[in-house]
């Protein structure tokens, strides 16, 4: 296969496994170009592409704006808070007004789940989900399973943990979908205030002690507890989380393996990673951000390329 | 119309030879000289000629895989994208002599993306190609092989094959075809 199945990237439940085999192909020759003296191809040189940032982001955005750069696109941005949809203009209005400048492709944030499956049924560009809401991040999913490829040699047949605020966390969505379809077994692992109540019928492992979810996996991919998601007390305390959840160099320590960790980040040391773990050997997270750009590259580079 | 056999046992194992010697009347030791082999399919051809060369001089020469995938002029023009395939070049071009190798030369535009994929590895002292077979009178740009195997006059609904033993495909031995494409 040559070619994805899909114009957009709205999700990773979108996605067939060979059009994920696809972009893992396709990344790793752009892995090798980020890592050369000049680190720019001129593939998108005719595209214009424009990241809709309704939500914050910091990480997400400069790995899409870099992506987008080294393969020569066009670039414009917008962000929400200095524009105006504070004066009231729809998301519709917002977006067709941008693609009146003739933009070739969207990559969209936005605090609301299926934002990005609503535009792609109004407008003609290729829509990339740069993640939206609670619901998915797709390209975090696919950094993520390709640096688990890229360290293990395969994502089929490992044990993967996902620990922390799975409630609040589209980055667990999007990787359970995303390890599910390349063949690996999941749990996911938290207070049970921050588990989804039907989240064991995606056919994922539950468990509430953390010790018992590393001894258990390869790879533990530790979320980020999202207080600005919070509205109210899921946990007693972040001292109390960090106590029961927390990972650190002394538990991975007791265990009789080496696991690889993960965090999509920003991380808040000391709440749900220490930094003994995070700057070790076992950590993958700088791995996860240099795969990001090439994971990015390759999802654009293949969405252009879908016959219009 | 049949498919026509252009270079069969032994004749392509002679016309390789031959561009081997080509080479090393212009190269002499390559101490100063890379063989890069242009993906998919002229890696193959490059292996032999690296093969071949190694064996008439006594001496170890550079090979290197180049895509130019990346760098193609027809991005969003085709029906179907190229897939893109590995680039492995574990030595330095910068003031090298460098032999591009391709088993077919077609139209030069795949020449002329490596040529700007090739930019990105350092500065050549020059750069010459080395084609096994040429389809003539179907060039779209000035650009055309220093060295070539064979010349064939072909239509623009036929492709040139070249099949190599041992490249996965049960082919017994290397042999190149004149294919008419279907439709």
């Amino acid at each position: 296969m040559e070619q994805l199945s899909t114009k957009h990237l709205l999700g990773i439940k979108n996605l067939t496994p060979e059009d994920i085999q696809l972009i893992f192909q396709t990344a790793d020759e752009f892995k090798d170009v980020i890592n050369r003296p000049i680190k720019k191809v001129p593939s998108l040189r005719d595209i214009t592409i424009a990241n809709v940032f309704f939500e914050n982001s910091t990480r997400t955005k400069l790995s899409f704006e870099l992506a987008e750069k080294r393969l020569s696109a066009d670039i414009v941005n917008f962000s929400s808070s200095n524009s105006s949809v504070k004066k009231g203009e729809t998301l519709l209005d917002t977006v067709n007004n941008i693609l009146s400048m003739k933009v070739d492709m969207v990559v969209m944030r936005h605090a609301s789940p299926g934002a990005p499956h609503f535009l792609s049924k109004h407008i003609d560009a290729n829509i990339v989900n740069a993640g939206d809401g609670t619901h998915e991040h797709p390209t975090q999913a696919l950094l993520d399973t390709y640096s688990i490829r890229e360290r293990l040699g395969d994502v089929a047949g490992k044990k993967v943990a996902i620990i922390g605020d799975i409630l609040h966390s589209r980055v667990a969505l999007s990787n359970i979908f995303a390890l599910q379809k390349l063949g690996a077994e999941v749990m996911v692992c938290g207070p049970n205030t921050l588990l989804p109540k039907y989240i064991s019928s995606l056919g994922v492992k539950v468990e509430l002690d953390v010790k018992k979810a590393l001894q258990w996996c390869d790879v533990a991919n530790i979320l980020r507890i999202q207080l600005e998601r919070q509205h109210i007390k899921y946990f007693p305390s972040l001292r109390e989380y960090s106590l029961y959840y927390g990972v650190n160099k002394a538990l991975l320590d007791s265990l009789d393996k080496e696991i690889v960790v993960m965090h999509p980040g920003p991380i808040n040391r000391g709440v749900e990673l220490n930094s003994d773990v995070a700057d070790s050997e076992n950590a993958i997270i700088l791995d996860q951000v240099e795969n990001g750009v090439a994971v990015r590259m390759a999802v654009l580079y293949l969405l252009a390329s879908v016959s219009k | 119309m049949q498919n026509r056999l252009l270079l069969g046992h032994p004749q392509l194992a002679i016309t390789i030879g031959r561009l081997c010697q080509q080479l090393i009347e212009n190269h002499q030791n390559f101490g100063n000289t890379v063989l890069l082999g242009l993906q998919p399919r002229g890696i193959f051809l490059a292996e032999r000629v690296k093969e071949r060369l190694e064996s008439f001089t006594g001496t170890d020469i550079n090979l290197g895989y180049l895509d130019a995938t990346f760098f193609r002029d027809d991005f969003r023009r085709r029906d179907s994208p190229v897939r893109a395939n590995a680039t492995k070049i574990d030595f330095l071009i910068e003031g090298k002599k460098v032999i591009l190798i391709d088993d077919v030369f077609y139209t030069g535009r795949s020449v002329k993306a490596a040529l700007d994929a090739m930019t990105a590895f350092g500065r050549p002292e020059k750069v010459e190609l080395l084609a096994l077979v040429v389809r003539n009178y179907a060039k779209h740009v000035p650009i055309f092989p220093d060295y070539i195997g064979k010349k064939v006059n072909t239509l623009d609904n036929q492709k040139v094959l070249v099949e190599w033993k041992n490249e996965g495909e049960k082919v017994d031995e290397d042999n190149v075809w004149l294919i008419n494409k279907e439709g």
